[in-house]
């Protein structure tokens, strides 16, 4: 039951970074690499307000700090037409240094004595402790996939998708790419930074790197997600993350169960996941060229045998 | 109104490679001008149409639009004014999007409130009614993604995009040549009638010397980034293919006696 539960909230939560994640890999057609860096920046800003005494802004500034992460990459990108994965690097590594900043030099910030938004939610709820975790997570969750359905069918979501599918187009219609892109990313990266800053009041402590390995997580839950969903329409994609969160989180917590892999396994086999996963489209394609050989060598005998009967 | 006033523009200069490919061409187009413009490889056509658009920075001369002038305005704001085909059924429209939200993206070009929805059904009933004039089966399809349509359908679906909201300046980019005969006849067809309908202000390129002179009311002969024929109204309709090809052979000839003469 604690595995259901557990898999459940952080499925949820992990939801959100999935969603970024989705938005930049499959919408705007860029992997970006300042995933790792924001998801930090928002566990730290959402820490250091807790320790304050102000979990609710730290949430609201954590998605303030991902957004502004996003529009520097995004500048980087458009401004000063960097490479993208670099530019992402570029800020992730940046980032390191401010994160630290923000946590105080030390590598490690614990919340077990503040009030987190979920110890706010015992109170609120006043039900059992993994019900109102559960109910924070879904909320969050809801919020967010509400607000991003509605804003992809809106103008300037049209012309983000847009300009992910063909630049050149979005050009010709009069649409600035610079700005959809460091739009796109900003809320990319909002969204990713909420993820964080949710995790660590959820979890009670801050660490620097936490974010590592983030952005693999992000693509197995969006890959894992598809599988789920036939259509391929921007909210389907937006939920089916969502799903594809919760499926990885259930595959990690049952093969971390089973004892079968030690814990600190958990990045190779996400790893090797999302590698596999990735490579499916060329493994269909080798498949169906051999299947393809095959069929026309039969048929290539049997002529030539044809032939060598009539020749006789 | 379209003037371009002595455009010069020189690629890669200062390298071996350095190509002229507008040498002080000057032209003006009066509103509802459709204008053919023929010329071999390399002799600029393309050149001119990305000036005007604001591909790269002319090194000198002027492009004014509309009594505006354009020479420093950013591709994407001049775009609100001039709509291009171009050659490759790939480069106009976003293949992953539904032929709705194409057009839908198109349409929205001069709207001002980007958090508006995209596509309200207003919008939905129009696209669908105007699709149905050009009898392709677009308009039951309008859910389908546009990377499942063939090369004609796209280009007639770009073409739309680019004169649902009527520009100023309509610019098509051999727009007919990817396709197979039947349907470059179709495409052109529904280009004839959807210029004339407007009454746009239109530039074609075009490698087909016949329809060159079959449509539109002038004709442009461009030859290393320098104008060398224009012949418009009723001179344009009594000239012949025949006609042309003199007129093309006879500049190309002075120019060699040029040469030789420079030579001895």
């Amino acid at each position: 039951m604690a595995l259901v539960f557990g898999s459940l909230q952080l499925g949820l939560l992990y939801g959100l970074l999935a969603m970024g994640i989705y938005i930049t890999f499959r919408i705007l057609n860029i992997p970006d690499l300042t995933a790792e860096g924001s998801f930090t920046f928002g566990l730290a800003v959402s820490a250091a307000f807790t320790v304050a005494g102000h979990p609710i802004l730290g949430i609201v500034f954590a998605i303030l700090a991902g957004a502004l992460a996003g529009a520097v990459t995004g500048f980087l990108q458009t401004g000063c037409k960097i490479h993208p994965i670099l530019a992402g690097i570029l800020t992730m590594s940046g980032l390191y240094t401010v994160n630290l900043c923000i946590m105080g030099s030390s590598s490690n910030l614990s919340l077990i004595a503040n009030d987190t938004l979920f110890k706010l939610s015992y109170d609120l709820f006043g039900a059992d402790k993994d019900v109102c975790k559960l109910i924070v997570s879904a909320i969050a969750v809801i919020l967010v996939v509400a607000v991003l359905v509605v804003f992809f069918k809106t103008h300037i979501g049209l012309c983000i998708r847009a300009t992910g599918d063909n630049e050149e187009m979005v050009k010709a219609s009069s649409i600035d790419i610079n700005v959809t892109k460091i739009l796109a990313l900003a809320i990319s990266n909002g969204s990713i930074a909420l993820c964080g800053g949710l995790i660590s009041q959820y979890q009670g402590f801050a660490d620097i790197n936490s974010g590592v390995g983030i952005l693999v997580v992000g693509l197995a839950s969006v890959i894992i997600g598809e599988l789920f969903t036939r259509k391929r329409s921007v909210t389907a994609g937006l939920i089916s993350a969502i799903i594809g969160s919760v499926a990885y989180r259930f595959i990690v917590a049952l093969a971390m169960s089973s004892s079968f892999f030690p814990a600190y396994a958990l990045k190779l086999v996400s790893a090797v996941i999302v590698g596999i996963a990735l490579a499916i489209p060329a493994i269909k394609g080798f498949q169906e060229t051999r299947k393809l050989k095959k069929a026309q060598k039969a048929s290539y005998t049997e002529t030539v045998t044809a032939q060598q009967k009539g020749d006789r | 109104m379209l003037e371009i006033i002595n455009a010069q523009k020189t690629f890669l200069k200062g390298t071996p490679n350095e190509h002229q490919a507008l040498k002080n061409l000057s032209l003006t187009l009066e509103d509802g001008d459709f204008t053919t413009i023929v010329g071999s490889n390399g002799a600029g056509k393309s050149t001119l149409f990305g000036a005007v658009c604001g591909n790269f920075m002319l090194d000198a001369g002027g492009v004014i639009l509309d009594r505006k002038d354009i020479i420093f305005m950013p591709e994407h704001k001049r775009a609100r004014m001039i709509g291009r085909v171009f050659q490759d059924p790939m480069k106009g429209t976003a293949p992953h999007m539904t032929i709705e939200e194409n057009l839908a993206l198109a349409y929205s070009r001069n709207r001002k409130n980007p958090l508006g929805f995209a596509i309200r059904k207003k919008d939905s009933d129009m696209f669908r009614e105007y699709l149905s004039r050009f009898s392709m089966g677009l308009e039951d399809r309008m859910d389908a993604k546009v990377g499942l349509l063939s090369g004609g359908q796209r280009q007639v679906v770009t073409l739309l995009m680019c004169t649902m909201v009527a520009p100023k300046l309509l610019l098509l980019d051999e727009h007919t040549a990817a396709l197979d005969p039947a349907t470059a006849e179709k495409v052109m067809n529904i280009t004839k009638e959807i210029v004339a309908e407007q009454k746009l202000t239109t530039m074609m390129i075009t490698h087909n010397l016949k329809s060159a002179l079959t449509t539109g009311n002038r004709l442009l002969m461009l030859d290393s980034g320098e104008i060398i024929l224009d012949v418009k109204g009723e001179e344009k309709d009594k000239l012949t293919l025949d006609g042309i090809m003199k007129l093309y052979s006879q500049k190309k000839k002075k120019e060699l006696d040029n040469d030789r003469m420079l030579l001895n």
